[in-house]
């Protein structure tokens, strides 16, 4: 089969052509159909790779039919296939999102244009998840922040500190990008190769060697940047509150993650045999990083009144709970990682889709003040967002009570009773921000009647859509938690 | 004796560490947003440099078949790799520019001094807005 063959070139190069075409289509609504084609094509196309992975164990696809050592390969193997799957699942949903809102939130001649680097950021962020080559990385990863920018900036004609945010993202996002490069250059020089797999190997003859180590550290920096890891996190959450809701949907969702699953290939996959460093790094950097994200997060959401940027803000905190996850540096502490990443995709792009809802019907920014008494006008919309709000918490019956239930099995595992107190306590700070704004919005009288929009019902199903699957995933996770350990299987090996 | 012939045989990799910390210094310190956008393309470039002078083998020719047996050639890949990230430095120093002019527009400034009091601006005048219902 011609198709089944190449699915994984063509998941980037299907939605690359795609946006190519939309970007010269000038009514809007065909520009969104071509996209959403294009996401269910990914979509099964995506669900079709989990057949070819659970057969071949590993599956690595030479493009132009030049050998991987020499030509570039993709690599789709147990750690990454639900990755994929995630990202055209989120980006099915996300364009459904986006019919409605990106239409009002900015002018009607940017939409197919905006829908075409929709396109490329959905491209950019598969090729990232699947390619093999560290310098290829580098390449999608500049695609996904440039076409990110773009659609961050993109919300300047809501609020015009959005282009603020974009050139920041640039900035910072464009020395971390190079700083990743530099990296690869150390390594290159060391290794002689840049496919990933084939490094493994020459590392292994090389042993110990300055240039190789020079190059990881200068590689881990430029992803943690990507990755919003807890320092270099300072784009975030101005980017992803300005930015129109769809895309904030879309990229909290998806974008960080995937450079964070990177970061795990990284330090458990290519430069697990520098055994001395990668547990140095962990223990020493990683963790009290992560201890210090998961704590600022919670701490400077509780204070804060905009709830877009209450929610970036969060996700620095999850993002925190991930890493700390990684840097437990066992088989369990891997797995619920992974778990976390899935789960916490789908409850933060539900969040922010349900935030968009509420600025919408409103029609102004969603803050303490603005938002209060709107749950009890805007029903539907508050139950899916109350629902995806205890999941954040992690209450049983929700996909975010099945990470917390991981984190902690793998924190038991250690025997380190801090461990465990940092995850609990921190879990009910959490508490504290979410029930502010239940109350807000549920129990407090509004100071001048509200004038709802009528709900867009388009957005409603999407909506739904993801709240249906945090209680599906949160009921029946075998799925889920079976993907997350397949997926530490093949990152740090069955140990 | 040492030290003065190892900073001259690796002249290159030290203007490389020059150039690098010079652009990251700009970048970080200076007000002018376009000034910013200069010392990211010194930073870029200085990487380009790095990345050429690996490729270097010594006492190796053009990578071009000359037919001749053991010709040392010098590593093309390099030099591949770099074609492209001249290519990205391009997009990312034009999409910067593209959000200068924008930022120039909305807040006729690109002095960050000026720009954050005009963002704290915004947000007070956010909050006054939503507080005044009362």
């Amino acid at each position: 089969m011609l198709i089944l063959d190449n699915i994984p070139a063509l998941l980037v190069a299907i939605p690359l052509l795609m946006s190519a075409i939309v970007s010269v289509i000038s009514s809007d609504r065909i520009a969104w159909l071509f996209a959403l084609l294009t996401t269910l094509v990914c979509l099964f196309m995506a669900y079709e790779l989990i057949d070819i992975v659970s057969a071949k164990q590993i599956l690595s696809y030479a493009f132009g039919g030049w050998e991987p050592p020499w030509g570039i390969a993709f690599i789709v193997d147990s750690a990454n296939v639900y990755l994929i799957l995630l990202v055209s699942f989120i980006s099915v949903i996300a364009t459904i999102y986006a019919h409605t809102m990106l239409a009002r939130e900015i002018a009607v001649e940017d939409l197919p244009k905006a829908y075409a680097v929709w396109l490329l950021t959905i491209a950019s962020l598969f090729g990232l998840s699947m390619t093999g080559d560290a310098f290829n990385l580098f390449v999608f990863l500049e695609i996904s922040a440039l076409s990110s920018i773009t659609l961050i900036a993109l919300g300047a004609g809501q609020d015009r500190r959005a282009l603020i945010a974009a050139y920041n993202y640039l900035i910072i996002g464009a020395i971390g990008a190079t700083f990743y490069v530099i990296g690869v250059g150390y390594l290159y020089a060391a290794t002689g190769t840049l496919n990933l797999l084939n490094i493994i190997e020459r590392l292994n003859e090389l042993g110990t060697n300055q240039a190789a180590i020079t190059g990881l550290a200068f590689m881990l920096a430029g992803i943690m940047v990507k990755a919003g890891i807890f320092p270099v996190h300072i784009w975030l959450p101005a980017a992803y509150s300005y930015a129109p809701s769809a895309v904030s949907s879309l990229l909290s969702a998806v974008a960080t993650k995937v450079a964070i699953y990177y970061f795990a290939r990284l330090i458990f996959g290519i430069f697990m045999n520098i055994t001395q460093l990668i547990d140095f790094f962990l223990l020493y950097v990683l963790m009290p990083v992560s201890v210090t994200a998961i704590f600022y997060g919670t701490i400077a959401a509780i204070y804060q009144t905009d709830i877009k940027r209450l929610f970036a803000l969060s996700s620095i905190a999850q993002i925190g709970y991930i890493t700390f996850a990684f840097s437990l540096n066992s088989h369990s502490g891997v797995s619920s990682g992974v778990i976390h990443i899935i789960n916490h995709a789908l409850i933060k792009g539900a969040l922010f889709m349900a935030v968009g809802i509420f600025a919408l019907g409103i029609g102004k920014r969603a803050t303490m003040v603005s938002l209060r008494g709107v749950g009890r006008q805007m029903p539907i919309t508050f139950a899916g967002f109350v629902i995806a709000g205890l999941a954040l918490i992690g209450v049983p019956l929700t996909a975010g009570f099945i990470s917390k239930l991981y984190l902690f099995k793998a924190v038991f595992e250690t025997g380190n009773g801090l461990f465990v107190a940092i995850i609990a306590i921190s879990s009910a700070l959490s508490v504290l921000y979410l029930w502010k704004i239940f109350e807000v919005m549920w129990l407090q009288e509004p100071y001048q009647p509200l004038k709802i929009e009528k709900e867009p019902a388009v957005a409603y199903i999407s909506l739904w859509l993801m709240v249906i699957a945090i209680i599906v995933f949160g009921i029946y996770s075998n799925g889920v938690s079976s993907s997350g350990i397949l997926a530490a299987n093949a990152l740090i090996g069955a140990r | 004796m040492n030290v003065i012939y190892l900073i001259l045989s690796n002249w290159n990799f030290i203007a490389v560490i020059m150039l690098m910390m010079a652009g990251l210094y700009i970048v970080i310190s200076n007000q002018n947003f376009i000034k910013k956008l200069v010392g990211l393309s010194i930073f870029q470039s200085s990487v380009f440099i790095f990345y050429i002078s690996i490729g270097k083998v010594s006492g190796g020719t053009a990578p071009i078949l000359t037919g001749i047996a053991d010709t040392i050639y010098s590593n093309p890949l390099p030099h591949v790799l770099i074609l492209t990230a001249i290519v990205v430095g391009v997009a990312t120093n034009a999409l910067g520019l593209a959000l200068v002019v924008r930022i120039n527009e909305a807040f006729n400034s690109i002095e960050e001094k000026t720009l954050l009091s005009h963002k704290i601006e915004d947000s007070r005048h956010e909050f006054e807005k939503g507080d005044s219902w009362k």
